[in-house]
């Protein structure tokens, strides 16, 4: 069996975020890049395929330009086989999806993250499985390998559905799909040596034009209401905040 | 411009985000033509006039029942092009989204998703959506003359602007294909208030101390018709569902009021809930950075203010 999966290399989820260049572009000053904690997911259950499952090889993949392959060699620690990096700026889910497109052929699965934390559009595996003519389920919180089928658990608002499917699909990952895993000695000085292909981009059309960031309004202050005076509390969420 | 909506429902209901998804569309100007699927009343649909659109396409397949996101896809495609559609408008959801990357595959449109305010069409068509998990905002550019937008829970106000729409029952011939993602079984809770369309959401942390006293907080929720939530760690061991997640990693909410109690306020937790109008605390610990991000905070013990709270928000009705 042959897994793909797909990484995003964005910032920690503690990170601060600000822009530079008249807020034309990202500030990565002081910011630790990680593997998307949804893609992180992804990996993990493709590890554990690759462990219960003899045989199989699990590819990683990132469009990303040559500062993201300390993240690749962090999925290649943590088990992955080999890795390919399309060297070109992820400007766009479209561009994206175009890329892992041109490399996805021929895999068993395709596994990603139900949304990157940087652009969280959620649309990366729809568009490479319409591209590819795949089925693609997303966000997958369970996924569960019978021959050359799978039984799929997805979350939907106030619930979920399970969902059978042949293989090959694509999938966007999200917990209890797997636990994180973390890279240990071994891992960590055999990720050195394992291949890493790195690949031109191909040319795709521009669909959509990043313009400007912003930043949302800086919160005002805190009111602490006394916890023996619960009703000014609800009296200032009615006539102050006016939500209730 | 002619824009098409995809409006969702559920149990026969339309679904509230799909309802200011018309209203973003009517509000955009032009013609507005929603589209739904599965089996809903005629009554329902006719009611999205009001919300702006002049005709509903109907596609009263059985099959459409269930939420099959590829087949949703297929009609869509069909519908775009025969109504000449320009613009597709639809909720940001686990249907709305995929459904969308699909269409505007096929149909090479300009894709958007967590879409929050209205295009500025002034000088092309400008959209601006939300980034960095709720951090930050990004306005781009869709240049392509055909576009998919998806929008967040209140990108548009819906509000009464109509009357009755027109149905009309509208077909897609749909293969095999379209259903080879079979969907065996469904458990949803019902009539519940669905969290990510809450106006007001409560909820709990691991200083709610274990599931067992979640009777109060759900309590406190049926006075104000709240949805309830909780953090990462409360259902990760298994205190609540998983879909009441609250974060970075979960539900991002947006609603008018969110209560947060006993939940100390982790960079990832607020993530999902930036969005909110009005943000109280309650928390024993005078520390907690959830304060710093807080319009109202009480600093006290849960299982003290929370039936106090209840009781005074009874009192105040
Ligand atoms: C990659 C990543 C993603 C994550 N994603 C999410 C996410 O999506 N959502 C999320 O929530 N977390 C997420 N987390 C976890 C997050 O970092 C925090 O660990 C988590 O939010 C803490 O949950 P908590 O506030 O319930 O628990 P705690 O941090 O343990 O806080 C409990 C709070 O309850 C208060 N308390 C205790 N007893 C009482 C009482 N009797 N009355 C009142 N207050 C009381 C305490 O003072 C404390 O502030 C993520 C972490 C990582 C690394
Ligand atoms: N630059 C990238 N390189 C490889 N995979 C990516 C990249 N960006 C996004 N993905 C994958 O696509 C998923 C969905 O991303 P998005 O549609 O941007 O929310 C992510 O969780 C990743 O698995």
């Amino acid at each position: 069996m042959k897994i793909l999966v797909c990484i995003s290399n964005v910032p920690d989820t503690t990170s601060k975020i600000n822009f530079i260049e008249n807020n034309t572009k990202f500030d990565v000053a002081g910011v630790q890049f990680i593997i998307g904690p949804y893609d992180d997911y992804a990996l993990a259950r493709a590890i554990e395929i690759k462990e219960a499952t003899p045989g199989t090889t699990v590819t990683v993949l990132n469009v990303g330009l040559v500062e993201t392959e300390p993240t690749i060699r962090k999925a290649l620690a943590i088990g992955a086989d080999d890795a390919i990096r399309v060297n070109a700026e992820p400007t766009d889910s479209f561009f994206v999806a175009s890329q892992i497109a041109e490399h996805g052929k021929g895999f068993d699965l395709i596994l990603m993250g139900r949304e990157s934390i940087d652009y969280n559009s959620g649309v990366v595996h729809a568009i490479v499985g319409e591209i590819l003519g795949l089925p693609s389920v997303s966000p997958v919180m369970k996924l569960e390998l019978n021959g050359t089928k799978a039984l799929l658990t997805r979350e939907i608002e106030g619930g979920k559905e399970t969902i059978e499917i042949d293989l090959p699909f694509v999938a966007g990952c999200q917990e209890p799909i797997a636990e994180w895993k973390i890279p240990n000695m071994r891992g960590i000085m055999s990720a050195r040596t394992k291949p890493l292909k790195v690949v031109e981009a191909k040319g795709v059309d521009q669909s959509v034009a990043l313009k400007k960031f912003e930043l949302p309004p800086a919160k005002g202050a805190v009111k602490m209401i006394s916890s023996d005076n619960i009703g000014e509390l609800v009296n200032r969420l009615k006539t102050e905040a006016k939500v209730l | 411009m002619n824009s098409l909506v995809f409006v969702e429902s559920g149990e026969g209901k339309i679904r509230k985000l799909s309802l200011e998804a018309v209203a973003y569309a009517h509000a955009m100007g032009g013609t507005v033509t929603a589209i739904a699927m599965g089996s809903i009343e005629k009554t329902e649909l006719e009611s999205l006039g009001k919300y702006g659109a002049t005709r509903v396409l109907h596609v009263a397949d059985d099959r459409l029942n269930q939420h099959v996101i590829q087949a949703y896809a297929s009609v869509l495609i069909k519908a775009m092009q025969d109504e000449n559609a320009d613009v597709l408008v639809l909720a940001n959801s686990s249907l709305g989204t995929p459904v969308a990357a699909k269409v505007a595959t096929k149909i090479k449109a300009s894709l958007a998703t967590n879409v929050v305010e209205l295009p500025n069409t002034s000088a092309g068509f400008l959209v601006k959506k939300s980034i960095y998990t709720g951090k930050a905002f990004a306005f781009v550019e869709l240049p392509n003359s055909k576009k998919v937008i998806a929008i967040k829970k209140n990108a548009a106000e819906a509000k009464e602007v109509g009357g009755t729409a027109n149905v009309i029952s509208f077909t897609a011939s749909l293969t095999d294909s379209d259903f080879n993602a079979k969907i065996t079984s469904t458990e949803k809770a019902t009539g519940d208030v669905l969290l990510p369309e809450a106006e007001i959401v409560v909820s709990g942390g691991r200083g709610m101390k274990g599931p067992e006293h979640w009777g109060q907080l759900e309590e406190l929720a049926k006075v104000l018709h709240a949805a309830t939530g909780c953090s990462k760690p409360v259902s990760d061991m298994g205190w609540r569902p998983h879909h009441e997640h609250v974060g970075q990693t979960g539900v991002k909410v947006a609603p008018q009021l969110y209560i947060a109690i006993g939940i100390s306020g982790a960079i990832q937790h607020l993530a999902g809930v930036n969005s909110s109008k009005c943000i109280v605390v309650i928390n024993k610990d005078a520390d907690a950075p959830f304060f710093k991000a807080a319009d109202y905070g009480i600093v006290g013990d849960a299982f003290e203010i929370i039936p106090k709270l209840t009781e005074a928000i009874k009192a105040a009705k």
